[in-house]
């Protein structure tokens, strides 16, 4: 495995960095040298929210090397809520439960590792969303405390 | 019980710059292996389970990416740039590497890279509580505006051993900061620690060891009360006075003990109680119980937590919670929420999950 491939792409794996076009403000993912939009260079780094929807997906039961051990595991295409595509490993969820249009949100987790010595490679993938304050639940909580 | 003879003056730990939690944040993976399913495989179902249920990590987590997730929360709450994180510093007994930081994987993944520090602690189950009381230095200090303290741990039980019903997964982060900012002011601090040999892992081993009773009188019960108790003392308190307290919760029976013969009432215990749903999250239990507490505390609760870390030692805390704890609870998914979030396994996913299977 080569460590520097990786580390390069580090930062658009961990926080899903990519740029918006300081010519027609189209954010892109993962980042380029052009904007697919208006053409012009593209260099601004933009950290994209994290939230989107499945937008299709598919279930791998007989997984490329390296990744044996997490078969079978969902591939989604995702639509973030800024407008890219991104194609990622869907986590936290059983695979007879995806479904098109579910909410999900960008998580950093444990992509691959280079055999039992060499490096982890960590980076992004999508699960349901966990709600950050469900009124029901948390209001009841308080009112006890 | 009177103090310990060498902890007659006790002095506590508080910096000369007021300092506070700014921001915190949980983090408890989605999968619960009952105890009965351990008792069911290693004891035909027989005998009592110390617990009702432990989290257990997902194939894709380690204590990186979970340390991520509650260090994300923590700076969603503290409404500060990840930028000004001064330090990150991550407490576990389960780091991924034996050689390389899990503290820049967790600063680089929120963006609190290059201008920090980075730093893996280690000391059992209270290497979180140590990295929050340098934080308390740091920020007081004034060497740092904030810092981020995390405990969190995947922790390894030995399959059939008493310790496989309760060795759970998850912690929470810390942003500690100026007081003016926070959601609750630290008010002091205490440590107390001896070499006392309870609990231990040696180098190369991927299971701990324990000296079973002897975890308990001269290691969790000792050690918990003579920091809480010279806390106590210092801070001229008395049980009563607190809205919540935590203590470090390797299984349900030690808190509340320690909990009555300090003078606390279960009410006191009960919200930081969290070891009957997730387990023992080792470097992470304490914390993760404070940060249940900050998920319902309101202003001017007075909170104790004492941490306990096998080897062995305890750090006590004090914090007042003030106005802001109301707004930014909700900047961020509670303790509860990630607790609510439960996919129960069986005992053989289990040992697929823990990369318990010998594969060639």
């Amino acid at each position: 495995m080569q460590v520097s491939r990786h580390w390069r792409l580090q930062q658009q794996r961990y926080a899903l960095v990519g740029q918006v076009c300081a010519d027609c403000e189209e954010k892109i993912f993962p980042p380029r040298g052009v904007c697919p939009n208006c053409a012009k260079e593209t260099s601004t780094a933009f950290e994209f929210s994290g939230r989107g929807k499945v937008y299709s997906f598919s279930t791998v039961y007989t997984a490329p090397a390296g990744f044996e051990g997490s078969a079978p595991y969902t591939i989604g295409l995702v639509q973030l809520e800024e407008g890219p595509l991104v194609t990622a490993q869907l986590t936290d969820i059983d695979n007879d439960h995806v479904e098109i249009g579910l909410d999900v949100e960008m998580v950093t987790r444990k992509l691959l590792q280079d055999g039992d010595r060499g490096v982890l490679v960590y980076g992004y993938k999508f699960r349901p969303v966990v709600p950050v304050w469900e009124t029901e639940l948390e209001d009841e909580l308080y009112a006890l405390a | 019980m009177a103090l310990p003879a060498e902890m007659t003056q006790p002095k506590i730990m508080k910096p000369t710059r007021d300092v506070g939690i700014v921001g915190y944040g949980a983090y408890v993976p989605r999968y619960r292996l009952p105890a009965a399913e351990v008792a069911r495989v290693w004891k035909e179902g027989t005998g009592g389970t110390p617990i009702k249920e432990k989290a257990v990590p997902g194939k894709d987590e380690d204590t990186a990416t979970m340390a991520v997730e509650a260090a994300r929360n923590a700076v969603k709450r503290s409404k500060i740039s990840a930028s000004e994180l001064r330090a990150v510093w991550v407490g576990s007994e389960s780091h991924p590497y034996a050689v390389k930081p899990t503290s820049t994987i967790v600063a680089e993944a929120i963006g609190a890279v290059p201008s920090t520090m980075g730093a893996d602690w280690q000391f059992a189950c209270k290497a979180g509580t140590e990295a929050f009381q340098a934080s308390m230095g740091f920020v007081g200090s004034g060497m740092a505006d904030y810092a981020m303290a995390i405990g969190m741990d995947t922790a390894q039980g030995k399959p059939g051993d008493a310790l496989e019903y309760t060795a759970g997964a998850g912690g929470a982060a810390f942003l500690v900061g100026p007081a003016e900012n926070s959601l609750a002011v630290i008010e002091g601090s205490y440590s107390f620690v001896t070499d006392t040999p309870d609990f231990w892992r040696r180098a190369n081993k991927p299971y701990p060891e324990h000296g079973q009773r002897f975890t308990g009188e001269p290691a969790y019960f000792r050690h918990v009360m003579g920091a809480t108790e010279s806390l106590m003392e210092a801070l001229g308190t008395q049980p009563s006075d607190y809205a919540h307290v935590v203590f470090h919760q390797p299984n349900a029976k030690f808190p509340m003990r320690v909990g009555k013969m300090l003078g606390f009432a279960p009410t006191q215990i009960e919200t930081g109680l969290l070891v009957p749903t997730i387990g023992n999250t080792y470097a992470g239990a304490a914390l993760i119980g404070l940060s249940a507490i900050l998920d319902v505390a309101k202003p001017g609760d007075l909170i104790l937590m004492t941490s306990f870390g096998s080897g062995a030692g305890s750090d006590s805390f004090q914090f007042r919670v003030t106005d802001n704890i109301e707004t930014r609870q909700k900047l961020a998914p509670t303790t509860q929420q990630y607790i609510k979030r439960r996919t129960e396994i069986d005992y053989s996913t289990y040992t697929r999950l823990r990369g318990k299977l010998v594969m060639k």
